[in-house]
């Protein structure tokens, strides 16, 4: 390991990523690379909460990040429990807040 | 990295030599030593590049110049990747990216079938055969609930290592990184370089128990230049290091503000009136990893409990497990770390071409008596790693009646006391029953240590000992085991 310090992790790495793209999370624009997850880029965009509990509906996110826990489900184009920590991301995913378990929001 | 876009087959019908599960530097050394010396190797991982948790890197796509910036041992990894390649361009290696095995099955014939699901949202899945099995399937982080574990910016020390490897993110800018083990050195010295702020690492343990074994140390040098290296980064980093400390407590309202840092005793007990408030934006936090052995538990394979508290196959000289045709390495076999994993995986692979052909040639035989003294050597140093952070029996009292200790199913740690001491459940099965605490999607994987040694502590009956059983590795569709049902 280099004994560097940077401001980054992209610039600790020297990353020369590929052209970023737009998603949207709860309506809102974000922005994501080639290659990162959906918890990567909502994390670069400084967003921590995508779930709500199925009990007592308290906000969750990323947690174990390797798709053990399970805490980071969202959902995705419409696709419920999502692991967003595996899932990579991609031009126009639409993520909205999962809900319980998320089935509420279909049958709707 | 080497990526293949083509390697996602229909059913197999063929059957190699031997079936390599998981491409962490244990399954990457045994699958290329296997390849090496002419046998026939299927290597199937759930990632889609090798390298497992510990050699995560950049996707492709973020065009990371250093990617090695990010890592330690880098050297061996990127030859164990040369070497995969060349064996994928031959065939000898056929490298399955993105399988998930959930579960393998033993035919009549003394193969093993593996079973594994691929894809993302649209589930599909597949199935190889082989000869001999290795299991390589690493480790996931183990926790300790305490109250406001849940809040978000609360996130897993290993997984802040592998969103920090993998996408180059950062879950806060302010970051307390706690727990108990080695890894969380190596976490806050990554977090600081990525730009991240570590105020404190706070270490439940002290550093200084390694002493009570001066002849591993003495055996070990690495090790101990590595600590050393270690200390002199963070104290270089302004990590101020907190030994004999523990986060008893984290504010914010509806993410992480600050945690509250207490002198815990030997025993990890909190000293009360000792709590201090950091203020931070996020905390990364683990107590040591844990070996997943559903796979090994399903091919039927002795399992043998170890000082650091958790579970790991049980593993003769050769590598092989108690179930004739299979082998394991690495985390598997005991919580050991990168170096001892490398070790095994080549040891393991040697041991099937002495199986396979009736014995090795001179070089070959010279090469595992190094490779066993070295492993010797390192699972000496692990034995005292997981004494040293074993988590003491007095964790339990930093929680309160309110705290969420299974965060799948939101049971709280009270709950669990009253099905102990009011319902009389001995046993953390028995605490599930009563509770749904272990019954969630991640079944048990972050809470099972924390409600095991609960039930121990406020129960009454036996714990029936062995690892947590979980027939499938991973949640699959009902349709995939419908079709696992189907003959042919």
């Amino acid at each position: 390991m280099r004994r560097t310090r940077a401001r980054t992790p992209a610039e600790l790495v020297g990353a020369d990523p590929e052209p970023e793209f737009r998603l949207t999370f709860d309506g809102r624009p974000i922005r994501g690379l080639p290659g990162q997850t959906i918890a990567a880029a909502l994390w670069s965009a400084g967003i921590l909460t995508w779930r709500t509990t199925r009990v007592h509906g308290r906000p969750r996110g990323a947690f174990c990040g390797i798709g053990a826990c399970y805490d980071c489900l969202a959902t995705v184009n419409g696709r419920p429990n999502q692991r967003a920590c595996l899932l990579p991301a991609e031009p126009g995913d639409i993520i909205t807040t999962q809900e319980g378990d998320g089935h509420a929001a279909l049958e709707g | 990295m080497p990526h293949s876009k083509d390697d996602r087959r229909t059913p197999e019908t063929g059957c190699a030599a031997i079936a390599v599960v998981g491409a962490g530097p244990a399954g990457l050394a045994a699958a290329v030593t296997a390849a090496d010396h002419g046998l026939d190797v299927v290597l199937l991982d759930a990632a889609a590049a090798p390298g497992g948790q510990y050699y995560r890197s950049p996707a492709v796509g973020l065009g990371a110049n250093r990617p090695e910036a990010l890592h330690h041992h880098w050297r061996a990894f990127a030859e164990l990747s040369a070497r995969l390649a060349a064996h994928r361009d031959t065939g000898a290696i056929r490298h399955l990216t993105g399988h998930q095995v959930w579960t393998v099955e033993r035919t009549g014939g003394g193969d093993w079938i593996l079973h594994a699901v691929t894809g993302g949202g649209e589930e599909a899945h597949t199935a190889v055969r082989a000869r001999r099995m290795l299991l390589a399937t690493g480790a996931h982080e183990r926790q300790l609930p305490f109250p406001g574990w849940t809040l978000p910016g609360v996130v897993s020390a290993a997984g802040a290592q592998a969103m920090l490897k993998s996408g180059l993110v950062l879950p806060g800018r302010r970051i307390v990184v706690a727990g108990s083990g080695p890894l969380l050195q190596a976490v806050a010295l990554s977090l600081t370089r990525a730009g991240a702020r570590v105020p404190a690492l706070v270490e439940a343990a002290g550093y200084g128990a390694y002493a009570r074994a001066p002849g591993v140390l003495a055996a070990n040098p690495g090790k101990a230049a590595e600590a050393a290296r270690f200390g002199a980064g963070l104290a270089g980093a302004r990590v101020r290091v907190l030994t004999h400390r523990a986060v008893t407590e984290v504010h914010g309202d509806e993410r992480v503000e600050a945690v509250t840092v207490s002198r815990v005793d030997r025993r990890w007990r909190p000293v009360a009136g000792t709590g201090r408030r950091i203020a931070c934006d996020a905390l990364a936090v683990g107590h040591g990893l844990v070996p997943q052995l559903e796979l090994a538990v399903a091919a039927g394979c002795g399992t043998r409990p170890g000082p650091d508290g958790t579970h790991a196959v049980t593993l003769d000289e050769q590598l092989r497990t108690t179930v004739p045709g299979v082998w394991a390495a690495g985390e598997t076999g005991g919580i050991g770390g990168v170096e001892l994993a490398l070790s095994e995986g080549e040891l393991a692979a040697l041991s099937i071409i002495r199986e396979v052909r009736g014995g090795v040639r001179r070089q070959e035989a010279r090469r595992a008596v190094a490779l066993r003294r070295s492993r010797h050597r390192l699972r000496a140093f692990a034995t005292l790693m997981g004494t040293v952070h074993r988590p003491g029996a007095g964790w339990s009292e930093w929680l309160g009646g309110d705290t969420e200790v299974c965060r799948c199913e939101e049971v709280t740690a009270g709950r669990i006391r009253t099905a102990c001491e009011e319902l009389g459940a001995g046993d953390a099965r028995t605490v599930k029953l009563l509770t749904r605490a272990g019954m969630g999607w991640c079944q048990g994987r972050t809470c099972g240590f924390a409600v095991r040694e609960l039930a121990a502590a406020h129960g009454t009956g036996q714990d029936p000992g062995g690892p947590e059983r979980r027939p499938l590795a991973c949640p699959v569709k009902l349709s995939t085991l419908a079709d696992l049902a189907e003959p042919g």
